[in-house]
C-alpha cells in the first residue's frame, strides 16, 4: 500500500512538471490527464485495501469528467490554433493588461 | 348579518371598486366606470346604516397584529361605537351624493377613471381613520386622505393654462397637512411611552381609574401635538392657507374633501379623545383662541372676495373655526352636531357652486355673473337654502348648531360670546351677498352663453335637491329640549352613551329664558341681515367692485389680510435660501469634489496589479504550483506544532 | 513475484517521463498511451479487472485516439522553433521538486498501512461494482449523461467553423 502511494505521488508530480515545462497545449493537456490517472490509481489501491466498491465508482466517474473535459479542451485547443495559427502556450497573452 | 360581515364588506367593496377602475378603468366607458364607483359609495351607505340601526353597544373587531414590541401591539382592528358609526354614515352619504354629481360634472375623458379611483380610495382612507379602533390606524387613515386629497387636488395638473398653480396648490396642501403629522406622529410616541397602548378603550381605561395621575406638562404637550395635527387637517391657524389654494381641485373635490369629511378629520381626533383633552384646561383654551381666531379671520377675508370657492372657502376656515370653539369650551357634542350640519349645506353650497361654474363653462368671477335665477332654477333655489341655512335662519339646521355653540360659549366666557355673534354676522352678510350677486341682477354674462344656458341634468340636480332637504329639517336631530321635550337633544343622548369618556362631561346647560332670548335674538339678527342685503345688492343693484377700486378695510379683506405674503416671507424664502445655498456649497463643492478622488485612487492601484497579469498560462501554472506548495508547506508544519 | 510489481512501477514512472521530456508530440502521445496500458496493469493486481478495462477501452482507446486525431489535425512541424527560456525551467525543475517533496512530507504519517483480515476480494467485478452502482450512485449515474450532453454539445459549437472569424 505504501508502495502505491509513493508511486502515485511521484507520478503526480511529474505530471506537474510537465505542465511547466512543455510549450505545447495538447502536451499540457496530457499532462492533466497523467496527473487525474495517478489519482484514480491512488483510489483503486485504497479500494482493494479496504475491501470497499465505493472508490472505483469514484474513479468511474472520474474517467467521465476526464473525457467530458478533454473533449471541450480539444476543441478550445482547436479553435484557439485557428485564431493564432500555432499551438504555442506562451503566445497566448490575450489576457495581458 | 354580523358587523364583521358588513364592516368588511363595506371596506372592501370601495377597495374593489378602486382597484378595477385603477387598473383597467382606461379601458372601460365612462358609464361603466361611473356605475361602479357611485354604487359602491352608496352600498357603503346602506351598510352603514344597517350598522347604525342595529347599534346596541360599542364593539372591537380585530383583524391582525401589525407590530409587536415586548408588550405592545399594535392592531389593524375597527371600533364601532356611536361616533364611528355617525361619521362613517356623514362620509358615506355625503359622498355618495358627491359622487353621483361628478359622473356628469367631471367632462375630461381620459382622466375620468382616474378621478373616480381617487374618490374611491379617498372614501376607504377617510373610513380607516374613522373606524379605527386605536391611533395607528386614525394615522394610517389620516395619511391617506391626505394623499387623496394631493391627487384630487392636482388632478387637472396637465392643464395649458391653470396646470402649474393646480399642482402648486397640490403640493401646499400636502406640505402643510404634513407639518400637522409630526404633531401626530409625536403624539404617538408620547402616548406609547406614557401608556403602552395606541388604543382608544385601554386609554381610557387608564385614564377614568381612580388613582391615575400624569403630570400637567405630560398631558398638555400631548393635547397641544394632538391639536397641531387637527389644525393641519382641519385649516386652523397656523396650518390654514392651503384650503382657499385647494379650491384649485375641481368643485365636487372641494365639497367632498374640504367641506364634508377630510377637514372634520381633526375635530373628530378631538373628540375622540375627549377625555385626555378634559384633563387638560390649558389646551382648551388654546384650543378656543384660536378657533376664534381663525373664525374671524375667515369671515372677514371672505366678505370681499370674488370667486364663488374661495368665498365658500373662506366660509368653512371660519365654521371650522366655530367647531373648535365648541369643543374648546367642552362641548363635544355640539361640535360633531355642527360638523353634520355643516357637511350637509356646505356640500349642497359648494355643489350648486360647481353646477353654475359648470353651466358657464368653468366661470368662477362672481363679477361675471347676475341674474342667473331664470336660467338655473333648481340651483337658484338649492342655493338659497343653503345660504340660509348657513346663516342661521330659524328653524334651519344651521339655526340650531349655531345656537347650541352660542350657549356654550356664553358660560364660557361672555367676550367670546361677543366675537362669536361678529362672526356669525359677517358669515350671513357674505353668503347673502354671494347669493345676491351670483342670482339677482343684471346678467352679466354674453349673450351667446346665454342662449346655451341651461339647468344641468338630473344627476347633477338630484344631489342638491337631497341635500337641500337635508340641510333644512337635519336640525331635528338636536332641537333644544324647549318646545319638543320628548324628543328633544336625541343627538346629544346618542352620542353620549355610545361614545367613551363624553358621558363625564356635564356642560353646562343655561337657563331656558337664556335660550329663548338667543334663539330670537339670532333669528332677528339673521332675517334683518338678509332684508339689508336684498336692499343693497337687488334694490340698489350694488355689484362687486374691481379690484384697483377697493380702499381701506375692503382691501384687506380682498387680500385675506396678506396671510399667504407673510408666510411666503417668513417661510418660504429662507428655507428656500439656505436649501440653495447648502446645496451650492455642501452637496456640489464637497460632496461632489471628494467623489472625484475615488476614481482616481483606485484606477491607480487596479493599474498596479493590472500589470501583473502576463497572460502567461504556464505562469499561472506556475504561481498556481507555488501556491499549493506554500498551502501544503503551512499546514504541514501547523499539524507539526499540534503534534 | 514482489519483483514484478517494482518492474511495473519503474516501467510507468519511466513511460511517464518519457511523456514530458519527448520533443515531438506524438511520441509523446504514444509515451502516455503506455503508460495507461501500466496503470491498467496495475489495476489488474488490485483485484479491478473491470476498471482495468474500462481504462484500457475509454482512455487509451478513446481518448488518446483524440489527442492523436487533433495533434494530426493541426500541423505541427514549426514546434521547436521558440525556445523556453533557461530560467522558466529551471525554476520549473526546482518547483516541481518542491512539490513532490512537499506531498511526500504531508503523506509521511500515512505510510503505516496495516493490511485488514478477511478484506472482500470480488469487488472488481462487474456484478457487485454494477450492483453499487445502481443502487447507491444512480443519480450521479444519471447526471452524468447530462454531463455528457453538455461536453458533447460545447465541443461541436465550439469547433464549429465560424463564419464572420473567417471573413
Amino acid at each position: 500500500m505504501d508502495y502505491y502511494l509513493i508511486l502515485c505521488i511521484i507520478l503526480f508530480s511529474i505530471g506537474a512538471f510537465g505542465m511547466l515545462i512543455r510549450k505545447n497545449m495538447i502536451v499540457l493537456l496530457m499532462c492533466i490527464e497523467l496527473m487525474l490517472n495517478s489519482v484514480n490509481l491512488l483510489l483503486v489501491a485504497f479500494s482493494a485495501h479496504y475491501g470497499s466498491s465505493d472508490p472505483q465508482i469514484f474513479v468511474f466517474f472520474t474517467i467521465v469528467v476526464a473525457a467530458a473535459e478533454a473533449t471541450v479542451g480539444l476543441s478550445i485547443i482547436i479553435m484557439g490554433y485557428r485564431y493564432l495559427k500555432t499551438t504555442d502556450i506562451s503566445l497566448f497573452n490575450n489576457l495581458k493588461g | 348579518m354580523s358587523t364583521e360581515i358588513i364592516l368588511g364588506l363595506m371596506m372592501l367593496l370601495l377597495l374593489f371598486a378602486a382597484l378595477i377602475n385603477g387598473t383597467v378603468g382606461i379601458y372601460l366607458p365612462k358609464r361603466l366606470i361611473a356605475i361602479l364607483a357611485c354604487s359602491v359609495v352608496f352600498a357603503a351607505f346602506g351598510l352603514s346604516l344597517l350598522l347604525f340601526f342595529n347599534f346596541e353597544a360599542a364593539e372591537k373587531i380585530t383583524l391582525f397584529t401589525i407590530l409587536k414590541i415586548r408588550e405592545t401591539s399594535i392592531n389593524a382592528s375597527f371600533y364601532l361605537d356611536a361616533l364611528s358609526i355617525w361619521m362613517t354614515m356623514i362620509i358615506t352619504g355625503v359622498g355618495a351624493l358627491i359622487h353621483l354629481f361628478s359622473t356628469a360634472y367631471i367632462t375630461e375623458k381620459e382622466d375620468y377613471y382616474k378621478f373616480f379611483t381617487y374618490l374611491n380610495l379617498f372614501v376607504f382612507s377617510m373610513l380607516l381613520l374613522v373606524l379605527g379602533s386605536n391611533y395607528f390606524m386614525l394615522f394610517f387613515g389620516w395619511e391617506g386622505v391626505g394623499i387623496c386629497s394631493f391627487l384630487l387636488i392636482g388632478f387637472n395638473y396637465s392643464d395649458p393654462e391653470t396646470g402649474f398653480a393646480n399642482s402648486m396648490a397640490a403640493r401646499k396642501a400636502f406640505i402643510m397637512n404634513r407639518i400637522g403629522d409630526v404633531g401626530l406622529l409625536v403624539a404617538l410616541f408620547l402616548l406609547i411611552n406614557q401608556f403602552g397602548t395606541l388604543e382608544y378603550t385601554d386609554i381610557y381605561k387608564i385614564v377614568s381609574a381612580k388613582d391615575f395621575t400624569v403630570s400637567a406638562t405630560f398631558i398638555t404637550s400631548l393635547t397641544l401635538t394632538l391639536f397641531f395635527a387637527a389644525t393641519g387637517k382641519s385649516a386652523q391657524i397656523p396650518l390654514l392657507t392651503w384650503l382657499p389654494d385647494a379650491m384649485a381641485g375641481p368643485t365636487p373635490v372641494s365639497a367632498l374633501i374640504h367641506a364634508a369629511t377630510m377637514v372634520t378629520a381633526g375635530i373628530f381626533l378631538i373628540i375622540r379623545s375627549n377625555y385626555l383633552f378634559e384633563l387638560a384646561p390649558l389646551t382648551k383654551d388654546i384650543i378656543v383662541y384660536i378657533g376664534l381666531l381663525t373664525s374671524l379671520y375667515g369671515a372677514f377675508s371672505a366678505l370681499r372676495q370674488n370667486d364663488i370657492k374661495k368665498v365658500l372657502a373662506y366660509s368653512t376656515v371660519s365654521q371650522l373655526g366655530l367647531m373648535f370653539v365648541a369643543l374648546g369650551t367642552g362641548a363635544y357634542t355640539v361640535a360633531l352636531f355642527h360638523v353634520t350640519t355643516h357637511a350637509f349645506f356646505k356640500a349642497l353650497l359648494f355643489l350648486c357652486a360647481g353646477s353654475v361654474i359648470h353651466a358657464l363653462h368653468h366661470e368662477q368671477d362672481i363679477r361675471n355673473m347676475g341674474g342667473l335665477k331664470k336660467y338655473l332654477k333648481i340651483t337658484h333655489i338649492t342655493f338659497l337654502v343653503g345660504t340660509l341655512a348657513i346663516s342661521g335662519f330659524p328653524l334651519m339646521s344651521g339655526f340650531f348648531s349655531k345656537d347650541e355653540i352660542l350657549a356654550s360659549a356664553w358660560s364660557y366666557n361672555p367676550v367670546v360670546f361677543a366675537l362669536l355673534i361678529a362672526v356669525i354676522t359677517m358669515t350671513s352678510i357674505y353668503m347673502f351677498r354671494l347669493y345676491f350677486l351670483v342670482f339677482h341682477g343684471t346678467v352679466k354674462i354674453d349673450k351667446d352663453t346665454q342662449h346655451h344656458l341651461k339647468e344641468n341634468p338630473i344627476s347633477m340636480t338630484l344631489p342638491l335637491m337631497l341635500l337641500a332637504i337635508l340641510s333644512v329639517f337635519g336640525g331635528i336631530i338636536n332641537l333644544p329640549g324647549l318646545i319638543f321635550h320628548g324628543s328633544a337633544h336625541w343627538f346629544d343622548k346618542y352620542l353620549t352613551k355610545g361614545t367613551e369618556g363624553l358621558s363625564a362631561i356635564h356642560p353646562h346647560h343655561p337657563e331656558a329664558s337664556f335660550t329663548w332670548a338667543l334663539m330670537i335674538a339670532a333669528s332677528a339678527l339673521t332675517i334683518g341681515i338678509l332684508l339689508w342685503a336684498y336692499n343693497t345688492y337687488a334694490r340698489q343693484m350694488k355689484t362687486a367692485l374691481p379690484d384697483a377700486e377697493l380702499k381701506g378695510w375692503q382691501k384687506i379683506s380682498a387680500s385675506k389680510l396678506y396671510l399667504d405674503e407673510i408666510y411666503n416671507f417668513v417661510f418660504v424664502i429662507p428655507i428656500d435660501r439656505l436649501a440653495t445655498y447648502s446645496y451650492k456649497s455642501f452637496e456640489v463643492g464637497i460632496l461632489i469634489r471628494s467623489l472625484r478622488v475615488f476614481p482616481k485612487v483606485f484606477g491607480f492601484m487596479g493599474n498596479v496589479v493590472a500589470k501583473l497579469q502576463q497572460g502567461f498560462l504556464s505562469s499561472y501554472i506556475f504561481w498556481m504550483l507555488i501556491g499549493l506548495i506554500c498551502f501544503i508547506g503551512y499546514s504541514i508544519i501547523i499539524l507539526q506544532f499540534w503534534n | 513475484m514482489d519483483i514484478l510489481i517494482w518492474i511495473l512501477g519503474g516501467l510507468t514512472i519511466g513511460t511517464a517521463l518519457m511523456v514530458i521530456l519527448s520533443k515531438h508530440p506524438i511520441r509523446s502521445v504514444l509515451f502516455l498511451v503506455a503508460t495507461f496500458f501500466l496503470i491498467s496493469a496495475h489495476y489488474v493486481l488490485l483485484n479491478a479487472q473491470f476498471l482495468a478495462i474500462v481504462n484500457i477501452i475509454v482512455y487509451a482507446g478513446a481518448i488518446m485516439v483524440l489527442f492523436l486525431f487533433v495533434l494530426m489535425l493541426l500541423n505541427l512541424s514549426q514546434d521547436k522553433i521558440k525556445k523556453t527560456a533557461y530560467m522558466l525551467k529551471i525554476s520549473s525543475v526546482i518547483i516541481g521538486g518542491l512539490f513532490l517533496i512537499v506531498l511526500i512530507a504531508a503523506l509521511k504519517d500515512s505510510f503505516d498501512f496495516k493490511s485488514i483480515e478477511g478484506v472482500r476480494t470480488d469487488i472488481g467485478y462487474v456484478k457487485v461494482l454494477g450492483q453499487t452502482l445502481f443502487s447507491k450512485y444512480l443519480v450521479p449515474f444519471e447526471i452524468s449523461s447530462i454531463l455528457f450532453i453538455s461536453a458533447m454539445v460545447g465541443a461541436l459549437m465550439l469547433a464549429k467553423k465560424e463564419k464572420e472569424i473567417i471573413e
